[in-house]
């Protein structure tokens, strides 16, 4: 899931100035789950705002709203009543949340409520770790499962790079080493062997390199063949 | 009288059902006397209380909130206190951050047979709560304002 962290109260404040009445929108799904951006997260940050505004006597109407997913348009569009009104929207979804609701309202005040981090998974409760770096071009068959690129501080794809210790790694030793944990699992697999091969430099035009990326596919693309 | 002594907090408190809620029952009954500026909310376990509830009680005009748990170890759902207080812990960064103050929400642990240790609690937080003076929030919704459920 894409794992984001609310932005500190005082930048949230900032960036609100002196809007008067705001809607706090969430996001029902990823940032839902890593209790950032959920209905949950929207309930608070609007108390806290209207107790905010009451201590500064300030007016400020907060108007509570959360949809299932705000990285897609069908679950915006809804919502052009309620926004109608208001002076800015502080998104509590990811960066994706943001910037398609100003897609959608191109002519409304959009803010980002929080900071996306990385795309993880949960390790325990309250904690989530990166795993995934959308590098578009998958090389965990190789890797027994542990991604270099995400999880290895120097991103080495020939790993490892001998600094690491205790099976630690050597630029945060809170971490472990990615390539002992693909050393460990290739071997508990019988599949050592791979690491005897030289895995060749990669094409990183399928990563940020080769500037936004998109995906298309034609099959699903039935709507718009009916429209043309 | 100072116009200090005349502020009259009102105070909130969530009490698990398995503990402090009974505790309070039980100071009635032992006819301990504790301040009437509490209002008790009687609750499922302490681990219940999210922090939305305790903003909202700011919001609805109290000026001070107290969650109340069984004692360490005695909770009736395992760590339910223990979640309780870290919510708590949570819920006070985020009043320091508003300007409302930390010192307004704390955490105590009793047990259902702690008559006296609710009232002297619920004392002591008053009076806490009466040094610290009137929630800068207000009581209550401002004009035009929506009342919060």
């Amino acid at each position: 899931m894409i794992v984001a962290e609310r932005k500190p109260f005082d930048d949230i404040l900032r960036m609100l100035g002196d809007a008067r009445r705001v809607m706090v929108l969430g996001c029902r799904t990823c940032v839902a789950v890593c209790l950032a951006g959920g209905d949950r997260e929207v309930e608070l940050l609007a108390s806290e705002l209207r107790l905010k505004a009451r201590i500064d006597g300030r007016e400020l109407t907060v108007i509570e709203k959360s949809v299932e997913r705000q990285c897609d348009r069908e679950f915006l569009d809804p919502l052009a009543e309620d926004l109608a009104d208001v002076d800015a929207v502080l998104s509590l979804g990811c960066g994706c949340g943001v910037q398609l609701i100003a897609e959608v309202y191109d002519d409304l005040l959009v803010l980002p409520g929080l900071d996306t981090k990385l795309i993880g998974v949960t390790e325990s409760e309250g904690q989530w770790s990166e795993r995934c770096a959308t590098c578009g071009h998958c090389v965990l068959d190789i890797t027994g499962g542990v991604c270099p690129f995400a999880r290895c501080s120097k991103g080495l794809l020939n790993g490892p790079c001998g600094g690491s210790q205790d099976g630690q790694c050597e630029i945060n030793p809170d971490i472990p080493c990615a390539w002992q944990l693909i050393y460990d699992r290739l071997r508990k697999l019988g599949r050592l062997d791979q690491l005897s091969k030289i895995i060749e430099p990669r094409d990183w035009r399928t990563s940020r390199d080769g500037g936004p990326r998109t995906v298309t596919r034609p099959e699903a693309q039935i709507a718009k063949k009916s429209e043309e | 009288m100072t116009e200090a002594n005349d502020f009259e907090p009102v105070i909130v408190a969530f009490c698990c059902r398995y503990c402090a809620y009974n505790a309070a029952d039980l100071a009635g009954s032992l006819r301990l006397a504790y301040p009437p500026n509490v209002r008790i909310v009687q609750t499922q376990c302490s681990g219940s209380v999210d922090p939305r509830m305790i903003l909202k009680a700011f919001e609805s005009g109290a000026d001070g909130v107290i969650v109340a748990g069984c004692m360490p170890g005695d909770c009736h759902f395992m760590e339910g206190n223990f979640r309780a207080a870290a919510r708590v812990a949570h819920t006070k960064t985020m009043l320091e951050e508003i300007g409302l103050g930390a010192d307004r929400v704390e955490m105590v642990y009793m047990s259902a047979a702690m008559g006296r240790t609710f009232a002297d609690t619920v004392t002591n937080f008053t009076e806490q709560i009466r040094e610290l003076g009137p929630s800068p929030a207000g009581r209550g919704p401002k004009p035009g304002e929506p009342a919060q459920q």
